[in-house]
């Protein structure tokens, strides 16, 4: 059975992929890899996991401005993830994904940390605000 | 949030993709901060244009975007002075990305103007309550607070897709129930100068992002409100203050307010205490620099005045914009007739060419708080007096 939960659109798009949490926040500048879309910050939740081709699920960005340009150089070189699932999306986060057209969809109406796990298949349809657990 | 026929065919995608994307930013920006609709903007200062600070994965973006901006759009200081960057040693190869960003953002319009005071500029005139996008962070602090004007603190892709729109959302800043003071502070002596810029760089770090009301017993200049604000953009994120019978909205008889719940004082060791970072310092400065903010035609005047039958015996560079350096051709011959440098484009936080120095002596608390960690080099504070003695040897 799947289960469709709602939320507020940030970047609109639609994409299916394997679901990788954080409770960390994330600075796009400095923590994350641009070339391999590893994670490379010692001090982060994720370390030595990689965020490409990922529902990536984590509270909000945080960190410098420059970390939407990030995201976009993740996109271009195909380590970016294939959407995002924000608690409460901020700025930095929310620019980034829409220059790069990465579904970004948050405030869900029930928290995804009570029913998301690493590894679920998940579609993100943030054109018309959904995400579906397959 | 509310859009009309025309927002909402854009958003559609029917105006073409760069424009869809631009006003998608707006929109998610509006939804985020509660704004209930677009709004009209006089004008744009787009941030993120040194090399040095968006690097590759910026030029990528800017250099997809296709349209032309729908008011006048302003850039804020390259890495570089565009037109005379070898005089400072500028790597050829950086120098070659900053022209490239500079070219991309002029491919959709843009001047290449590129400066920190774009209130300066001719078609950039700023009215009281003119509603703008503005990015650079002493520029945001200067039209809201000294002109009255209104404009949130935007990043560069947000204030760019403004620019291409032509308008912002409707939250923060523009509206004014959220421009009301919630901290005083009291300067109860004497201020001139770059006392300014010590007192901002103080006041910053006690007040973060609030939005301070200065009762100062001196009346500044709009020179001195620029030191100000600048120094407390940087050591804090003030884009927002008041200064009690001076700046146009408190003493504007609708702007209703309540006496701050928050009061504090500063007082006069605590600006001697910034100067002291000169006579403490062992190091000598090897470097002056003066211009941050950009000059203003007064500014230009006094350094060029301070510096009359005067030699330097190190670097002095003086930064100021382009259009202005070009308007006073006699200053910029005076100043550089004693061996200084005056600098277009660009500034000693945001290029390379200043990191190869030890100890920079600056006259502006916005440079106080940014070498050190930009620069990599060590700051001294002093007055522009000050600064011209120590460059030419006096002192």
């Amino acid at each position: 059975m799947s289960q469709i939960i709602r939320g507020r659109t940030i970047a609109r798009g639609q994409a299916t992929g394997k679901v990788l949490m954080t409770k960390d926040p994330i600075s796009f500048l400095g923590n994350v890899n641009p070339e391999t879309g590893d994670v490379v910050d010692p001090a982060h939740e994720l370390f030595g996991k990689s965020i490409k081709g990922t529902v990536l699920v984590f509270p909000q960005g945080k960190g410098s401005t420059v970390g939407s340009y990030v995201i976009y150089q993740l996109k271009k070189n195909g380590t970016a993830p294939v959407a995002i699932i924000n608690s409460e999306c901020e700025p930095i986060v929310a620019v980034g994904a829409i220059i790069s057209e990465i579904p970004l969809i948050d405030k869900l109406e029930i928290d995804p940390y009570t029913v998301l796990k690493d590894g679920d298949e998940v579609l993100v349809n943030s054109a018309e605000g959904f995400i579906e657990i397959l | 949030m509310y859009l009309t026929k025309e927002e909402e065919k854009t958003l559609r995608g029917e105006d073409g993709e760069t424009l869809q994307k631009a006003i998608e930013i707006l929109v998610a920006l509006g939804d985020i901060y509660g704004a209930d609709a677009l709004i009209p903007i006089k004008s744009a200062q787009v941030s993120g244009v040194s090399y040095k600070t968006i690097g590759d994965a910026g030029i990528e973006w800017i250099s997809d975007l296709k349209g032309t901006v729908k008011v006048p759009t302003v850039l804020n200081p390259a890495g570089m002075d565009m037109d005379n960057w070898e005089r400072l040693g500028i790597d050829p190869k950086f120098a070659a990305k900053q022209i490239e960003i500079i070219n991309a953002f002029g491919s959709l319009g843009i001047e290449p103007k590129c400066t920190c005071t774009p209130y300066y500029l001719s078609g950039f005139d700023v009215q009281y309550k003119d509603h703008l996008a503005w990015g650079e962070s002493s520029a945001i602090s200067f039209s809201n607070s000294v002109l009255g004007a209104r404009t949130n603190r935007e990043g560069g892709p947000s204030a760019l897709s403004a620019a291409l729109v032509g308008k912002t959302a409707d939250y923060g800043f523009h509206k004014t129930e959220n421009r009301t003071p919630n901290i005083e502070i009291t300067v109860d002596f004497e201020t001139a100068g770059s006392d300014y810029g010590a007192l901002g760089y103080i006041a910053g770090k006690i007040v973060g992002s609030k939005i301070p009301l200065f009762k100062i017993k001196s009346v500044p200049s709009k020179d001195e409100m620029k030191m100000l604000g600048a120094a407390m953009a940087a050591s804090g994120a003030v884009a927002l203050y008041h200064i009690d019978g001076v700046t146009p909205e408190i003493t504007d008889k609708e702007f209703v307010y309540e006496k701050p719940a928050e009061s504090v004082s500063i007082e006069k060791k605590d600006i001697d205490a910034v100067y002291e970072s000169a006579n403490e310092s062992t190091m000598a400065n090897d470097i002056v620099t003066i211009g941050c903010p950009h000059c203003s035609k007064a500014e230009l005047a006094q350094i060029a005045d301070l510096l009359e039958g005067k030699t330097v015996v190190k670097e002095f560079w003086v930064f100021t914009s382009r259009e202005l350096a070009g308007q006073n051709k006699d200053l910029v011959d005076r100043i550089e007739a004693s061996g200084a440098k005056v600098v277009c484009d660009t500034c000693m936080v945001v290029s390379p060419a200043a990191n190869k120095y030890q100890c920079m002596m600056v006259n502006s608390g916005k440079a106080y708080a940014y070498v050190p960690s930009m620069c990599g080099s060590k700051a001294t504070y002093g007055t522009v007096e000050r600064c011209v003695k120590d460059a030419t040897g006096e002192i």
